[in-house]
């Protein structure tokens, strides 16, 4: 089942992006104007100043998992609104608006996967549906990627992204965070291998259940990752957040992640690691 | 006693509370007057007495109704009275022999979560909760009930403690929510609690939970991973305070909004054991735990006492897998037909 490992030039014309229509855009790294074809190719980082444009679930996927190796698992889950949340928008309506504006179900993908010719189970959550945010839909899939990991004893990959957990499903939401854990506790007790890899953003629930879990934990660079957003912090503490807080080199610095890594390496560091724990 | 009356939805109690007042006043100056005989007071005494008692009576039943009916965002007030009974009042009411332990060694010490060993009845368990503080040195010390990361370290391992010596936990959850600043995010307030969750799941004694004010969100659920869970009458459990979430999907947080996000938000009592969060209510007296804190305490005994007397008789194999599948059964979806991958 090896495969050869793939060359982003064989990738980069089936790709559909995430990055608002239009020939050139201007990057917010470097300000330079990009061409979006090159940028493209490039893993949609920024070939003037490395900088990592957001990317959604599938086009994770396709840059992580060997070409045609992911089996899409889970997909029957759909959300419901077991509050009948309102605000200034019901949350239905919110779900309805985002399957259509995205084509996905809920903000997760997951499935099995070969990753540089080695088998794993991998999710990513999927910013571009709801900021990410976990819900049921978000726990149970995760869950259940576990719990399969668990059986198969695959080695587990889950890109997070996420704004935190779902308002609009309060404490069910709430409730993923332990469920999650809870299913990572019996993944490590049979000896599982978990990468944890944060991209910009990681906050909140997310951060605070199964993304901080990892055995080993990589980050993007310049990833935004937190318990805290910096608005909240900054209304709490009422001071300026120093240069470069809650970025990936800082958590670094902190002890929190073990190492920062470009987007272009991440299958290589993915795969070596799995060879490191024997799995 | 005017702290009593900040809440705004009592006021009508506060009138009764003054007309009660002036008339116990003029009981006794009545009294005083006609110094009772070898029978009855005079009628005028008598009058008067009736009338407190009636008053008195009103003053109940007019409790009895706001109580029985809070609307979400009364509740969540009520949950934040400043005379609500917090943790160490607990434990002073309800533990005996109290063997506090401090401290996460690795960092510090945070006093916004109180652990030790206590004897609750004819229990002896690991009290672990949080503590927000009476005056304003403590509440200061506390930050108001969020604790830092090696607040949450420490929880973690005087629960370890506990397990070592097959001793139960008991956990008293009282917070706006986990810390916010920079040093909690330096030292990894989320990689904390996320341990707790993950560890608790697996701790081989019995846990019990109960949220007795707030229960925001992470910095909650961090220690409430528990076999039980119950919450007392009048307090809350949610995602996010209704502040919160009515400043993001409200765009601004005032009383309108904020009433209507914590409704939304199906955070009361009630709410958390139709949804399946919490097991059990425990009943707070007429007009809240902060009127009658010795009643409030022996409800909570009790449901203490009782459910660590049943999960003991659990092994501990069954009580770790029954407790994941307390947690691993929560949260509501459909599950479609394989073939449904589009949603339009
Ligand atoms: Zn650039």
């Amino acid at each position: 089942m090896k495969t050869t490992a793939r060359t982003w030039q064989d990738v980069k014309t089936h790709r559909k992006s995430a990055i608002p229509e239009g020939l050139w855009l201007r990057c917010p790294g470097c300000a330079k104007m990009v061409y979006r074809k090159h940028l493209e190719a490039n893993l949609h980082v920024c070939p003037e100043c490395s900088h990592h444009y957001r990317i959604g679930a599938a086009e994770r996927v396709k840059q992580l998992a060997d070409p045609d190796s992911f089996q899409a698992m889970f997909t029957e889950l759909a959300p419901t609104d077991p509050l009948k949340f309102k605000d200034l928008k019901g949350y239905k309506d919110r779900l309805l608006a985002e399957q259509v504006k995205t084509g996905a179900i809920d903000a997760i993908k997951a499935g099995r996967c070969f990753i540089k010719g080695r088998e794993a189970m991998l999710c990513s959550l999927d910013l571009t549906f709801m900021m990410g945010s976990m819900g049921s839909v978000v726990g149970e899939t995760i869950t259940r990627a576990i719990e399969e990991a668990t059986r198969t004893q695959l080695p587990l990959i889950i890109v997070s992204c996420s704004g935190g957990a779902r308002m609009q499903e309060s404490g069910l939401s709430l409730m993923q965070m332990a469920k999650t854990s809870a299913a990572l506790a019996r993944y490590d007790d049979a000896g599982g291998l978990f990468i944890s890899v944060l991209t910009d953003p990681t906050t909140g629930g997310v951060t605070a259940s199964f993304a901080m879990l990892g055995d080993v934990i990589l980050a993007e660079p310049q990833a935004l990752i937190g318990f805290a957003g910096p608005r909240v912090i900054q209304q709490t503490i009422r001071q300026e957040l120093p240069e470069g807080f809650q970025r990936s080199e800082f958590l670094l610095k902190c002890g929190m992640v073990d190492r920062v890594v470009a987007r272009g390496q991440l299958r290589n560091e993915i795969g070596r690691l799995i060879d490191y724990s024997g799995r | 006693m005017s702290s009593f009356y900040r809440l705004e939805f009592e006021k009508p109690v506060l009138e009764l509370e003054k007309r009660i007042e002036a008339s116990e006043t003029r009981l006794t100056e009545a009294a005083t007057a006609n110094p009772p005989g070898e029978g009855t007071g005079s009628p005028e005494v008598e009058s008067l007495r009736s009338e407190v008692d009636r008053l008195k009576q009103d003053r109940h039943r007019l409790l009895t109704d706001l109580y029985s009916d809070l609307s979400p965002w009364n509740t969540v007030r009520v949950a934040r009275h400043p005379l609500r009974p917090q943790t160490r009042d607990y434990i002073d009411m309800i533990c005996r022999d109290f063997a506090e332990l401090h401290g996460d060694r690795r960092f510090g010490e945070d006093p916004a979560l109180v652990t030790g060993f206590a004897r609750i009845g004819p229990i002896k368990c690991m009290v672990i909760g949080h503590q927000k503080g009476r005056d304003t040195q403590e509440k200061l010390a506390c930050h108001f009930g969020c604790a830092h990361p090696e607040g949450y370290r420490k929880a973690l391992l005087k629960m370890q403690l506990a397990e070592k010596f097959n001793v139960p936990i008991v956990t008293l959850v009282d917070t706006p929510g986990a810390y916010p600043g920079l040093g909690a995010e330096q030292r990894g307030q989320a990689e904390a609690i996320a341990v707790n969750l993950r560890e608790m799941s697996r701790l081989r004694v019995p846990i019990v939970s109960v949220v007795i004010g707030e229960g925001g969100s992470g910095g909650a659920l961090g220690i409430a991973v528990a076999d039980r869970v119950a919450m007392l009458q009048c307090s809350w459990y949610s995602v996010i305070s209704p502040e919160g979430c009515a400043a993001i999907l409200w765009k601004e947080a005032n009383e309108q909004t904020n009433s209507a996000a914590a409704k939304a938000l199906k955070l009361t009592a009630r709410d958390n054991l139709e949804l399946g969060i919490v097991d059990d209510v425990i009943p707070e007296p007429v007009g809240g735990a902060h009127r009658d804190p010795k009643t409030t305490a022996e409800n909570l005994r009790q449901w203490i006492v009782s459910r660590v007397q049943q999960l003991r008789q659990i092994d501990a194999d069954t009580l770790v897998r029954q407790r994941y599948e307390r947690f691993r059964k929560l949260g509501q979806y459909t599950e479609q037909a394989e073939s449904a991958g589009n949603p339009a």
